[in-house]
């Protein structure tokens, strides 16, 4: 085959004898099918758009279904109608341009002074322009641009570019100097702008600015008088001067000028006189005669949405004149082709007036193919029901028209016209009700195929869906391991791997057949011939037998084969992990805990999905790059991401926090599930049942918790309740905790990672999560309302010192400010200052209460515990149930939003207190006041809609951050470049450290190795 | 541009632009097999690169304050 490159693209308007070029068939018909079931001649689905049922041949191509790409059709209009997508470029371009002749509204080259010097001249020969020449033009207090180049254009002609841009001709022996004028000026800049590749929207955007202000037209109108050329009249204009001469033959013709009117002289013998009243006169030299012209005054065009276009003006005011899609079809068509290129339109490739349509293109049947329902009936696509639409009424204007029908049904029946054509291309347009189907749901147009997220681009070329995938609802089991998922059966009998027979798996492959489509058994088998047969109830055993080599089998995912998983939004790498499956009853994926984390997932209903890999290269890179246990340690901050969570840190915490002794079977109970050997020597004998003499051995509970460290392991860090030291492998003193073994910050996993690998690392999380699993099973652990519940000392503590005490101190503070006894801080008023004061006084409040709450539920109480361990939640948590929820705040400040001078009328206008200003003094357990409680919900609306705000915000940076650095690198020299190979940092990170291979943040961490040494 | 206390390259926020000489360039361009294109850019109307008065061309070396590696050299080829 012939390989073609892509030079280049372009893009235009199609012209209308371009849509009747390519049609391959005109459609007049708007039935689809006819009574025999075969689509009607020039209908819509004319067999000679292309074909989409099996079996038929097109008749343009003779291609069959797949073969032929499909070809295109047009209707013809009765009446052009307005293309919806250019609705605004044709209001732009209507301003822009002269009612009247179609000439941009941009002044032409204007004379400035002329010169006669022969050195001048041969200045321009040479094409320089010389320290005289900038003389000559400051003379005339014309500043040029110190870096302007001159070129010839054409004989006696040349052109000064630069910053700005000046014609000068040789006429009559001299030189003339002109203005190159807006017009020009403009043309040159988008010219070269396009030379270089840059965008020209913005020159363009001027273009119009510029042209819409001008009210009368420069370059027609109707014709006044003329008067004799040459002579005195002539003189005075070529000077640029109104003399009195002329000003009365104005006059006696009825055109009285006002004080001192303009005269521009410009280039082809042209004048432009504008008096004071914005009226224009144009003098054109021709016949030996000047002729007079008034300039075309210009009417305002008003747009309105989405189709219409109005004229306001003229000479009976205020009146509007609707344009109808002919008159501006017929104004677009005036355009020159030379005034195109200011829109930044190439005149070949897009005239204006083909934005207004006259026919109609109508895709191929490919592009809208009509689908069979079960009844057999048909349905068609939403474009043809479009088209439908658009061709009923195309016939109905016809006929209508011919019949002579009055004005007004025609236009209704045009409005009508333009109306399916617009929904045709966009039915989501601003003022204009959605076109709809019979069932009520909007018609989906040509614009809602392509865009947003659905979309074409985005939906279909950016996206695609794959096959050997599953996705349901996740749920906890803490006895896989950390890198395994739990398949649900008929998850796993739908899911295949196809396995090339060989001599080895020969056997395997057979009884996997024998199997059926009982588990692990198989889907289809490929023969050497390549035809693919389905393993069915009736002839798997026969398949089994002839299972050979060469074959391929569909057989199912088990226990072992790698997968990948993954829950959405997928932010980070880690989103996608690989796991080994572990086929299982019930429906749902099974999930190690630990690994959470990573998915940011829960089991609160959250689905995830997992994709069967099917090559090898993929299983071994999967293997080797997304295993689980590889991306323990995040490479964003360089410390484990999996760890224990909930309930395995407040396990182990309650496990190593007091000392106790284990009987040897309490100790293996605890252990059980597993893998140790040998208990090791226990500590010592202890006498049970207690007040017997009889003498058991016991085990501590350090011992236990070391058991499932990897042996001779040496670490010490500040654990939240003191430090934890381990040493040879066995937990000396401290508690394990959050910081412990917790996802994000576990010390010991992160040790154990650097120093005994991935899969002793992945072995220490299964293991502390069942150990901790057994233990807190073994004591039992619960949380409930009364154990929010504090005695009634503690509570009257509670009210009367801390909440009491500070609304006290809050009054205090306000008489202070209203005896204007208070001192304002640094940089702030008074007003502030006691706000502030409040808003400490009131917040120390709640840590007293916090404080005297955490004292009296004490250590056993089951919120204290997983709080101080980091298991879950926080001391505010607790206080706001158990103590005080604390001052309410919108914006960081206490609430003062509602009525005038107060909150709520429930207090006095102007009250400062802490009540009325969303201070909640009870607790959740004592339940709010109303006023309380509306406070809660005031405060409590701010957190919900700041959430909703940022997810959705931090997203979309997330997906631009995402599209910036999508393709950079770190080389092997370390440098980090981009896809040209530019550098873009020439050390990662500056330092050359990957977070995820160095010890928090450096290359290595000294004091770690001091003690080890040591 | 001013100088002395007024020039922008006193500031303490503007870290220590310097073009540097043939020699340098040429190792530089040979430690990370490279050519001048393949530098990052700057361009000449950057306030810091009038500053030093560099010209079109030139390479400057940059040494800034970094986090993780407490200084950090960067390289920029300053273009129109």
């Amino acid at each position: 085959m012939r390989t073609k490159k892509i030079k280049g693209v372009k893009f235009g308007l199609l012209s209308p004898k371009e849509i009747r070029k390519m049609s391959a068939s005109k459609i007049i018909t708007a039935d689809t099918y006819g009574e025999d079931g075969f689509p009607i001649e020039m209908g819509l689905v004319n067999q000679w758009l292309g074909v989409i049922d099996p079996g038929l041949r097109c008749k343009t191509c003779g291609g069959r279904m797949g073969e032929c790409p499909g070809h295109f059709g047009h209707i013809e209009l009765a009446a052009p109608v307005i293309h919806i997508g250019y609705a605004k470029l044709i209001y732009r371009i209507l301003n822009a341009t002269c009612r009247k002749c179609g000439r941009v509204l941009l002044r032409e080259a204007y004379f400035l002074f002329s010169v006669s010097d022969v050195e001048l001249e041969s200045d321009l020969k040479r094409e320089v322009i010389s320290e005289k020449w900038h003389k000559k033009f400051s003379d005339n207090d014309i500043s040029l641009p110190s870096n302007v180049s001159v070129a010839k254009e054409k004989n006696d002609e040349w052109v000064i570019t630069g910053e700005k841009m000046f014609i000068i001709r040789k006429e009559n022996k001299k030189l003339n100097i002109y203005d190159a004028g807006e017009k020009r000026s403009f043309l040159r800049e988008i010219e070269l702008q396009r030379e270089k590749q840059v965008g020209i929207g913005e020159a363009v955007k001027r273009v119009f600015k510029e042209a819409a202000k001008s009210s009368v037209c420069p370059y027609c109108g109707d014709y006044l008088f003329s008067i004799n050329a040459g002579g005195e009249l002539e003189n005075s204009l070529n000077k640029c001067l109104m003399s009195k001469k002329l000003k009365k033959i104005f006059e006696t013709g009825g055109h009285l000028l006002s004080k001192n009117p303009s005269v521009i002289k410009e280039i082809d013998n042209r004048w432009l006189i504008t008096d004071k009243n914005k009226i224009s006169y144009i003098v054109k030299k021709g016949d030996n005669k000047l002729n007079i012209h008034c300039g075309t005054p210009q009417k305002d065009i008003k747009y309105e949405k989405p189709t219409t276009y109005m004229e306001i003006g003229g000479e009976e005011r205020e009146k509007k004149r609707r344009l109808m899609p002919t008159d501006v079809r017929e104004r677009l068509e005036r355009i020159p082709d030379e005034d195109i290129a200011l829109f930044g339109m190439n005149p070949k490739n897009a005239r204006p007036e083909w934005m207004v349509l006259t026919v109609l293109p109508v895709p191929p049947v490919t592009v809208r193919p009509s689908i069979t329902l079960e009844s057999g009936q048909r349905s068609e696509d939403d474009l043809t029901h479009k088209l439908v639409d658009i061709i009923r009424i195309n016939q109905r204007f016809m006929d209508n028209r011919d019949a002579g029908a009055p004005q007004l049904i025609i236009e209704d029946l045009w409005e009508l016209l333009q109306y399916h054509v617009s929904t045709y291309y966009d039915n989501k347009i601003l003022r204009l009700p959605p076109a709809r189907h019979r069932s009520g749901r909007p018609l989906k147009a040509m614009t809602q195929r392509l865009k947003g997220k659905e979309g074409r681009f985005r939906g279909s070329l950016s996206g695609k869906r794959v096959n050997f995938s599953a996705r349901t609802v996740i749920s906890p089991n803490p006895n896989i391991d950390i890198d395994e998922v739990g398949v649900p059966e008929g998850i796993a009998k739908e899911l295949t791997i196809g396995v090339n027979v060989t001599e080895r798996n020969l056997d395997l492959m057979k009884e996997v057949v024998r199997n059926g489509r009982k588990h692990p058994g198989a889907n289809y088998v490929r023969r050497t011939d390549g035809r693919k047969v389905k393993v069915t109830e009736s002839n798997y055993e026969v398949l089994a037998e002839e299972v050979d080599l060469g074959w391929k089998v569909e057989r199912h995912i088990r226990d072992g084969d790698i997968v990948l998983f993954n829950r959405q939004p997928s932010l980070h790498r880690v989103s996608i992990m690989a796991h080994y499956v572990r086929v299982m009853p019930g429906k749902t994926f099974r999930l190690n805990p630990a690994v959470c984390p990573p998915y940011n997932a829960d089991y609160d209903g959250d689905e995830m999905n997992l994709h069967v890999l099917q090559t090898e290269e993929a299983r071994a890179e999967a293997k080797i790059l997304l295993a689980v246990q590889h991306n323990i340690i995040s490479p964003r901050f360089g410390r484990p991401i999996i760890g224990g969570i909930h309930d395995c840190v407040t396990g182990l915490f309650l496990l190593t926090w007091t000392k106790r002794k284990f009987k040897h079977k309490e100790a293996l109970e605890i252990l059980k599930g597993i893998d140790i050997d040998d208990l090791g020597e226990p500590t010592g004998t202890f006498k049970s049942p207690s007040g017997t003499d009889i003498e058991v051995p016991y085990w501590t509970e350090k011992q236990i918790f070391s058991m499932i460290l990897p042996s001779g392991l040496n670490l010490q860090f500040q654990g939240k309740a003191g430090d934890v030291i381990i040493r040879g492998g066995e937990l000396i003193s401290g508690v394990i905790d959050e910081a412990a073994i917790g996802s994000f910050k576990g010390r010991i996993i992160d040790k154990v990672f650097r120093q005994y690998g991935e899969e002793a690392t992945k072995r220490f999380i299964n293991d502390s999560f069942r150990l901790a699993i057994n233990y807190i099973l073994r004591v039992g652990f619960s949380f409930g309302i009364s154990d929010e519940d504090i005695p009634v000392e503690g509570k009257k503590q509670i009210r009367e010192e801390a909440v009491h005490g500070a609304e006290l101190k809050v009054e205090e503070l306000i008489r202070a400010y209203e005896a204007e006894e208070l001192e304002g801080l640094p940089g702030r008023s008074l007003e502030e200052t006691l706000e502030l004061l409040i808003m400490q006084e009131l917040g120390r409040a709640r840590e007293e209460a916090g404080e005297i709450a955490e004292r009296e539920l004490g250590m056993e109480n089951a919120g204290v515990l997983m709080a101080k361990s980091g298991a879950r939640g926080s001391i505010l948590n607790l206080t706001q149930m158990a103590a005080c929820v604390g001052q309410q705040s919108v914006r960081g400040e206490r609430i003062s939003r509602g009525y005038q001078g107060r909150t709520l009328p429930h207090f006095k206008p102007g009250d400062r207190s802490a009540n009325a200003h969303g201070f909640v003094r009870a607790s959740f357990k004592d339940g709010l006041s109303p006023t309380e409680y509306f406070f809660h919900a005031v405060g409590g609306r701010e957190a919900l809609v700041d959430t909703a705000v940022r997810t959705s915000q931090s997203g979309y940076f997330q997906r631009r951050l995402i599209n910036a650095l999508l393709d950079l690198e770190v080389k092997n020299d370390e440098t980090v470049r981009e896809t040209r190979n530019t550098v873009v940092q020439f050390k990662y990170g500056e330092d050359g450290v990957d977070p995820s291979k160095g010890e928090y943040g450096k290359a290595v961490d000294v004091d770690e190795i001091i003690r080890e040494v040591i | 541009m001013k100088k002395g206390k007024d020039s922008i390259l006193e500031h303490e926020l503007v870290p220590k632009h310097k073009i540097i000489e043939e020699e340098e360039v040429k190792k530089l361009l040979d430690t990370y097999k490279i050519k001048k294109e393949q530098l990052p850019k700057i361009k000449l109307s950057d306030p810091v690169i009038k500053g030093i008065k560099a010209k079109v061309g030139d390479i400057v070396k940059i040494t800034r304050q970094s986090r993780t590696a407490r200084k950090a050299f960067f390289y920029r080829l300053v273009i129109e």
